[in-house]
């Protein structure tokens, strides 16, 4: 199991490697530059700027500038927030879509996985259709109709939560984020975890357990709940990976002061050095949850086993 | 029934019943960004301005109406040629941390907006004064800029030549002073919370990104006593309508825009704290003159230029208070004195006959249709005026292919000159027709339609020696007539400026520059 972890962590270094080689030369062939905007710069001006930012030198020793940085920790500074390194905006915004992050995906499991079970339980019933129906309208409206909505309902109309805003993170300003991030994973969870539940309850093992005469809770909670889980683990990996990087949408409609608005808004800014950052720490998450996916997966199943 | 009630339930909560863990004097302003820093020298936008303008203070400042009045500089003399201008600086003039404030402190600021090293995209904006350029450009040492402290209280500033806007420059946040002994100690670091050190009636007090800046009253402020407010909190939202909950939801006294589209809402609902005033700024289609472009031909352009029905876009499309533009200056910019512009003598019927009689002697008909490639980068807003105006010129015989692209690709496009019909909009650095009109001149970096006309540069370069205002005055009125009749651009509309303000605030003042400074406001019933 060890071995298996490390030579994964291994493998992780050269897909890094690619992703960073990639997302660069793409950012740089990108058409337009940080320094072009509303108001065109003075020849002498940009000249500097792009001095102080090493623009000045041929890609390739850019590149290469920067791999060497990256080695030493360093993300460089911001062109667009000029107060703040890379690294610090990263190290800022991250705890805070974290916390979001995993309270929506609990709140998601918490809703999602019971509902899923209970649909498939009662399949073809009045109640599965109403939890699936649900849950596809979840799935269907986008959370850029479903954010402005809760945050006028409860927000303006009712006055019961803040629309928006951080405040240190009281949780009267996160219960609405949470929401509107976790109304869709609770969907996607739910319908997973309802065709996943369906086909475990089909399988020859469940029909053994039935056979020897266990109740049908005994034979749900020991026998099917296990396997059944399994996709959705597999989906959980990404899917953390992707909510606790942040929101753009919630950022923005809520005020969150996360990572989300990073991707976006430092991509229109040719924010390079923002835009390298975001990329590496995604990459190098989404690596590491595919890693803890597959080492649950074996953990859930004992038919899988990494033992080289 | 429901929106008065929400509406009642908003006023109850900016009176502070649901706000309860802000202090009763707190002003709290959405802008509309993230400030790029708070470091004077490093920044170029309009919300930033709200911030360091309340933190800090230059030579001059603005009142509540957008006027010009003494700031740290309690008087001044200017030399009779108007390029020697002497400040005597407030005794009382102090840093937040106590430190005194000297004549030194401007010089030091001067020359580091200056200084290549710093690399300020905005330094551009101080050129008048004497080796400001080539002190940028490297080619002098920052000792040599015309800025010189005679003894702590007294600042001489030195100009290439007289210029009639430097006094209002210097209210600009590019002029103002930074704290020596601050920058010297933390270097770039300086302007976060904890370091930032201002001479504003404001002083940073915590600065979380992307959530809040608070500030808090500097003590040491020459009119502290003066200042109601005890905090001002600045919320950067970028979303309009998010701005606009929040405002509704009692969260937010002031919010600096809205989303143009609750203009009519906002009028039914919420008059007194809907503000919509004059803006000293341009929406404009930038036209190529460049070879090889069909608006290349001036009479092309001026058909064009004839055709845009400009009334339908302001009171139609727009609708919140935008005036139609015939003119390239702003009304009501300082020292300028429009003449009759070519674009408006004709009624509407006259004009587009005449429109079309230009387009067939430049060659075009309905069997020669003009094929035209118009640029706009990617908004809502944007996308709906290139309609309406595609749709306006199509009785000439033009065909128009809408083209769009976020910002920083779109203005690369303009400047490599790849469009034949740019939208493109400026905003007053400061207020003066210079700031506009040089956007005509030859060879300047933002003149995407590389207009170039010796006549319209010889007026500007004799408006720049001249000294008396009416005479330069009527130089500039008569560029701009020329270039109008050129049709260099293709002015649209006069921006509006747009803000909530809660009713409950007094000092609040609509001005041409939207510049709101919060020393001027408080509370009215006084809580």
């Amino acid at each position: 199991m060890l071995v298996y972890t490390l030579k994964r962590l291994c493998y992780a270094v050269p897909t890094l490697l690619i992703v960073i080689t990639l997302a660069f030369f793409l950012m740089h062939l990108a058409p337009g530059g940080p320094f072009d905007g509303e108001r065109s710069l003075p020849p002498e001006i940009e000249a500097n700027l792009m001095a102080a930012y090493h623009l000045d030198q041929p890609v390739w020793k850019q590149y290469l500038i920067y791999l060497g940085n990256l080695l030493q920790g360093d993300f460089g500074p911001s062109f667009k927030y000029k107060d703040f390194s890379v690294t610090e905006l990263i190290a800022q915004g991250f705890p805070v879509s974290l916390e979001l992050g995993l309270w929506a995906i609990a709140l998601a499991l918490a809703i999602g996985l019971p509902l899923g079970v209970i649909a498939a339980l009662k399949r073809n019933s009045g109640l599965d259709y109403l939890v699936m129906g649900t849950a596809l309208a979840g799935v269907a409206v986008p959370n850029f109709v479903i954010a402005p909505l809760l945050a006028l309902v409860f927000g303006v109309f009712l006055a019961w939560l803040p629309v928006g805003g951080w405040n240190d993170g009281h949780w009267r300003n996160m219960v609405l984020p949470i929401v509107a991030l976790s109304i869709q994973q609770i969907a996607y969870i739910a319908r997973l975890m309802r065709a996943s539940m369906i086909e475990v309850l089909g399988s020859h093992h469940i029909r053994t357990a039935r056979a020897k005469g266990l109740t049908e809770t005994a034979v749900i909670l020991r026998h099917a709940l296990r396997p059944a889980l399994l996709p959705v683990v597999s989906y959980l990996g990404p899917a953390i990976a992707g909510i606790i990087t942040g929101s753009v949408v919630i950022e923005q409609i809520f005020g969150i002061p996360g990572i989300g608005r990073y991707f976006v808004q430092a991509a229109l800014n040719r924010d390079y050095t923002l835009v390298m950052g975001t990329v590496v720490f995604y990459g190098a998450l989404i690596v590491l949850l595919n890693l803890v996916v597959d080492l649950l997966y074996s953990a859930l199943d004992p038919q899988i086993r990494h033992d080289d | 029934m429901l929106q008065s009630r929400t509406l009642l339930g908003s006023l109850a909560l900016t009176l502070g019943l649901a706000a309860a863990p802000l202090h009763a004097d707190t002003l709290r302003i959405a802008i509309m960004g993230e400030p790029a820093s708070l470091d004077p020298h490093k920044i170029s936008g309009t919300w930033e301005n709200d911030v360091v303008g309340d933190l800090f203070e230059g030579l001059i400042t603005e009142a509540a109406d957008g006027e010009r009045i003494p700031g740290v500089a309690e008087s001044w003399e200017i030399s009779e040629d108007g390029t020697v201008y002497t400040f005597h600086l407030r005794e009382s003039a102090r840093w937040s941390d106590g430190t005194p404030l000297t004549a030194d402190d401007f010089v030091f600021a001067l020359r580091r907006i200056l200084n290549p090293a710093t690399a300020a995209d905005y330094a551009y904006l101080l050129y008048p004064i004497r080796h400001a350029e080539a002190v940028y450009s490297g080619e002098m040492a920052p000792e040599s800029l015309g800025v010189e402290a005679l003894d702590d209280q007294t600042l001489r500033i030195t100009l290439e030549r007289a210029t009639p806007y430097f006094l209002d420059q210097l209210s600009h946040y590019t002029a103002y002073p930074v704290p020596r002994h601050v920058v010297e100690e933390h270097g770039d670091r300086w302007s976060r919370a904890g370091t930032l050190v201002s001479n504003g009636p404001f002083t940073l007090q915590r600065w979380q990104s992307q959530t809040r800046i608070e500030a808090v009253r500097n003590p040491h402020y020459h009119d502290a006593e003066n200042v109601a407010l005890d905090e001002v909190i600045y919320f950067p939202i970028e979303e309009r309508n998010t701005a606009l909950n929040r405002f509704r939801a009692g969260e937010i006294d002031v919010a600096r825009d809205f989303p143009t589209q609750q203009y009519d809402w906002l009028q039914e609902n919420l008059p007194e704290a809907t503000h919509t005033a004059p803006y000293l700024g341009i929406y404009y289609y930038a036209l190529n003159a460049r070879d090889g472009h069909p608006t290349a031909d001036p009479r092309v352009r001026e058909a064009l230029s004839l055709a845009v029905r400009r009334e339908v876009i302001t009171e139609q499309i727009l609708g919140t208070g935008e005036q139609p533009a015939y003119h390239f200056v702003p009304p009501g910019a300082n020292h300028h004195q429009s003449l009759a512009s070519p674009l408006n003598g004709l009624d509407e019927e006259a004009r587009l006959a005449r429109a079309g009689e230009l387009m067939r002697e430049a060659g075009y008909g309905p069997d020669n249709p003009l094929s035209l490639k118009l640029r706009y980068n990617t908004s809502e807003d944007h996308r709906t005026v290139a309609i309406a105006i595609a749709a306006m010129w199509r009785p000439l015989g033009v065909e128009v292919e809408l083209f769009n692209s976020e910002v920083a690709v779109h203005y690369a496009d303009l400047r490599r000159g790849d469009f034949d019909v740019g939208r493109a909009g400026w905003i007053g650095d400061y207020n003066d027709p210079q700031n506009f009109l040089s956007l005509l001149e030859s060879g300047v970096a933002n003149n995407y339609g590389a207009y170039s006309q010796a006549d319209f540069d010889a007026l500007m370069a004799q408006a720049a020696e001249t000294q008396d205002l009416t005479a330069r005055a009527a130089l500039m009125g008569e560029a701009e007539a020329l270039a109008l009749g050129d049709s260099a651009v293709l002015p649209i509309y006069y921006y509006v400026s747009r803000n909530l303000v809660n009713p409950a605030l007094a000092g609040w003042e609509n001005n041409l520059e939207d510049i709101h400074r919060s020393r001027w406001v408080s509370f009215e019933d006084g809580q």
